[in-house]
């Protein structure tokens, strides 16, 4: 073991300044583990165990902590606190003491916990000439629970060969870390030892275990400080892997302001000072509507009618959607609010059918031509916005559209340069038109009414007769209430 | 109008320190200004809203196949298809519903970080370490070799972090560890338009659900969170920021989860909140009320990525412990 091992401890050696992702993590559970540690502040009791002819010091039963967690973490499931437990485990922190295998169990199984020294905070990332002389020195002490497991065997052999010119130097730093041991009492070097493995039991992990050491390759990109990496706990480091690794190469670092930058700064804040805002509360009733109005078209809200695929493995629902013919539910979705009624490739089908047969349909035409324009691929940019310029704005155009003088001046000027935002002005203007006028108008039509109450045409809809009838039948319906019945076998047969 | 009424020290070459103090000062009469706002809490509010009635969400499909950590994935609009990236290299596009895997493509690098599904089904784009974003047009052709057809259509200067598609197929919205976004013309390779605004690695990016808008929010190692064209705000957790109210709404949080959230998504109605966590679970919280409705255990190792399917039928997890799995 190395010198000092609890002379180095290092509780609270994380930089109150780093607060990478990492040490957030580790600080939180280092502070869970203090405070199961503290028997004084209702933390566990940690005793001496009598075994055979032995004895077991500061040892903990897996169901205590189990226990200590469902308390004080206000955690209701045990499946929950044995889950946590055991990733508390995993990282390093409190181990079993019969087991390479770091989880956390429900019952009598013996646990205790790890020494600060060994904490992940540490930066701990210990080379394979550390782990050679680990196993190595294993091997030289004739000790049954020094054994080396299979999978440590293995590891030994595949060492040996990859060190093989330098074993002597690995088998003499085991020699000499194996006299250190010896000079230590009995109990403490049970507690030594098994600490120690379980922090090769982090690092070196039973195959099948999860490697709690594996980092995303993006935080490694933007290691701060390489320097603080820990490689040995031999006090050994092997010359050639003291180069740091590519994945600690620093990438950008966060850039400090320039003067530029703060006053890019001062405009935006000034800028987000004019914003209009609103109220929590008023924000709160919004959120509160939508997730209402929506709620029964989520499936994980409400029962899908026909069933979840997923859940029934039956598909329906899906060949359903698909069908040109619109539920009930679906066609109310439409009366939302004109986004929706776009939103589906159904709805805006039938908001354009019934706009051509009113003869007003070149908004709506010239809106979603600009949709497309934005789709396209860069070269046929510019062309396909002439096009569109010709056939909605130009003058004689076929499908004139109505634009304020500033929105026509403004999008004449962007066709100079013609490019994927030339119409957004002008679309926006549009847009708020059709909101107000087609749109209402369609919700009122008969194409959308006959949908929504599943009706089936009796006259043609554009008869002065037939648009009668249709008012007729409105007029009526108003007083129903508009929940939308649920699919009957009568829609789902067309 | 009113902010140039406002005095400053921007026009008069003021020295850095100066500058300094006024941005401080604004921010601090900005952080006052939506505190006047703040009336009242979300969750004070919903506690009229009914509970959401238990939800027996479980494992309906476990997608296996990838050699090592799943890092990324994305729905098809069918809503049945999905594409998957993985560290070992490979892009795998699969059905969901029939377990069945459609193509298969090896990059040329690991850690595939990024994958997105285009809009009309024909394509997918991906890239990672490579520091591009390629497209790959799907073949119906099973013997044609994808790799073939490949496009490398965005380029950055580190690695691709985020990718995805605006509303077609024509274009292409990447943002990477180089700390910038990008929009590119997938056709040609251009680049359409750059966007500069985090002062460190970006990690993520997700579109407005918007047919209107054209707004996107991407997330970085600044702490940032940009919604472009509006405002950045600092949030590292699981976090609702309001931009309507333009200040946080609530925050989802456990004294027993310890690790953090590394992706999130939510269902159709926006009634429940998915959060995959790197302590290997998936939590389902309720939006409006703030608590925890259940959680998800299944996965056996950190969760990357989570999304909901288009119409909100169920969500896939990806994970590091090289499984995909879809949750109804």
């Amino acid at each position: 073991m190395a010198e000092g091992s609890k002379d180095q401890a290092c509780v609270g050696a994380i930089d109150p300044e780093d607060d990478s992702p990492n040490m957030i993590i580790y600080r939180k559970i280092e502070d869970v583990v203090m405070r199961i540690q503290d028997e004084k502040a209702g933390g566990v009791t940690i005793r001496t165990v009598k075994s055979f002819l032995s004895k077991i010091p500061s040892v903990v039963s897996g169901a205590d902590i189990v226990q200590w967690l469902m308390k004080n973490l206000t955690i209701e499931d045990s499946a929950e606190a044995i889950h946590l437990g055991s990733l508390i485990a995993a990282h390093g922190y409190l181990f079993p003491i019969s087991d390479h295998v770091l989880t956390l169990k429900d019952d009598g199984t013996l646990y205790r916990f790890q020494s600060p020294y060994f904490w992940p905070s540490n930066c701990w990332e210990p080379e394979n000439t550390d782990y050679a002389i680990y196993l190595c020195k294993r091997t030289m002490q004739n000790k049954a629970r020094l054994e080396l497991a299979d999978y440590e065997a293995e590891n030994l052999a595949r060492l040996q060969r990859a060190f093989a010119r330098k074993w002597e130097f690995i088998f003499m730093q085991a020699e000499a870390q194996v006299k250190i041991d010896r000079k230590k009492d009995k109990a403490e070097r049970k507690i030594l030892d098994s600490q120690e493995r379980a922090f090769w039991d982090v690092h070196r992990p039973v195959p099948g275990c999860v490697n709690t050491t594996e980092m995303d390759i993006r935080k490694c990109r933007r290691e701060r400080n390489p320097h603080r990496v820990k490689k040995s706990v031999y006090g050994v480091s092997d010359e050639n892997q003291s180069q740091p690794s590519p994945a600690h190469i620093p990438s950008q670092p966060t850039r400090k302001p320039t003067k530029e930058d703060v006053q890019k700064e001062i405009t935006f804040l000034n800028i987000q000072l004019d914003r209009h805002c609103l109220k929590v509360s008023k924000v709160a009733d919004s959120l509160m509507g939508y997730t209402e109005q929506f709620q029964e078209y989520d499936p994980f809200v409400s029962l899908t009618e026909p069933s979840n695929p997923w859940i029934s493995d039956d598909s329906s629902f899906w060949d359903l959607e698909a069908s040109k013919d619109p539920s009930q539910q679906r066609v109310k979705r439409w009366g939302f609010s004109m986004e929706e009624a776009l939103k589906d490739p159904v709805g805006r089908d039938q908001f354009l059918k019934f706009l051509e047969s009113e003869f007003s349909s070149e908004n709506l035409r010239f809106w979603l031509a600009v949709q497309e324009l934005k789709r396209r691929p860069l070269q046929e940019v510019a062309s396909r916005a002439q096009e569109i310029w010709q056939e909605f704005l130009a003058e004689g155009a076929p499908s004139s559209i109505n634009l304020d003088s500033h929105s026509y001046e403004r999008t004449s000027q962007n066709l100079k340069d013609p490019g994927r935002y030339s119409f957004e002005d002008a679309q926006e203007h549009i847009f708020k038109l059709m909101k107000s006028d087609s749109y209402a108008r369609f919700l009122r039509s008969n194409i959308y009414q006959d949908l929504l109450l599943a009706r089936k045409k009796q006259q043609p809809a554009d008869t002065e007769q037939g648009r009668r009838t249709s008012l007729e039948k409105f007029t009526r319906s108003v007083g129903k209430s508009l929940t939308g019945k649920r699919l009957t076998g009568l829609m789902q047969s067309s | 109008a009113a902010a140039q009424s406002r005095p400053s020290a921007l026009q008069s070459g003021e020295s850095l320190a100066t500058l300094k103090n006024e941005s401080d000062s604004l921010k601090k009469k900005l952080e006052e200004e939506r505190a006047k706002l703040h009336d009242v809490e979300l969750n004070q509010v919903a506690e009229k809203v009914e509970l959401v009635s238990a939800l027996s969400i479980r494992t309906r499909r476990v997608l296996k196949g990838h050699g090592n950590k799943v890092l990324c994935m994305d729905w098809c609009k069918d809503k049945r298809r999905l594409v998957s990236s993985s560290q070992d290299g490979k892009v795998i596009v699969w059905d969901g519903y029939t377990l069945n895997k459609e193509h298969a493509v090896t990059m040329p690098c690991t850690w595939v970080m990024a994958c997105a599904y285009a809009p009309s089904g024909c394509a997918v784009a991906c890239g990672g370490l490579d520091n591009k974003c390629s497209v790959y047009p799907l073949s119906l052709d099973k013997n044609e070799n994808l790799a073939a057809k490949k496009k490398s259509v965005a380029m950055h200067t580190n690695y691709l972090s985020g990718c995805s598609f605006t509303n077609s197929d024509m274009q292409l919205l990447t943002s990477s560890g180089d700390g910038t976004c990008a929009l590119w013309d997938v056709e040609s390779g251009q680049l359409l338009q750059s966007f500069h605004g985090h002062t460190a690695d970006v990690l993520s990016l997700n579109l407005a659900p918007s047919e209107t808008g054209n707004t996107f929010v991407s997330g970085g190692c600044d702490k940032k969170a940009n919604v472009w064209d509006m405002l950045p705000c600092a949030s590292v957790s699981c976090r609702l920021y309001d931009l309507r109210a333009d200040r946080e709404v609530a925050v989802y949080q456990k004294d027993s989860i310890i690790f953090g959230a590394s992706s999130v998504d939510f269902s159709l109605s926006g009634r429940l909140l998915f959060a995959g966590y790197n302590d290997y679970t998936i939590n389902v919280w309720d939006v409006l009320k703030g608590n925890r409705i259940s959680v998800l255990f299944g996965h056996e190792n950190r969760v990357s990525c989570v999304k909901v399917s288009p119409d909100g039928t169920s969500f896939a997890s990806a994970s590091w412990d090289t499984s995909l799995r879809i949750w109804a």
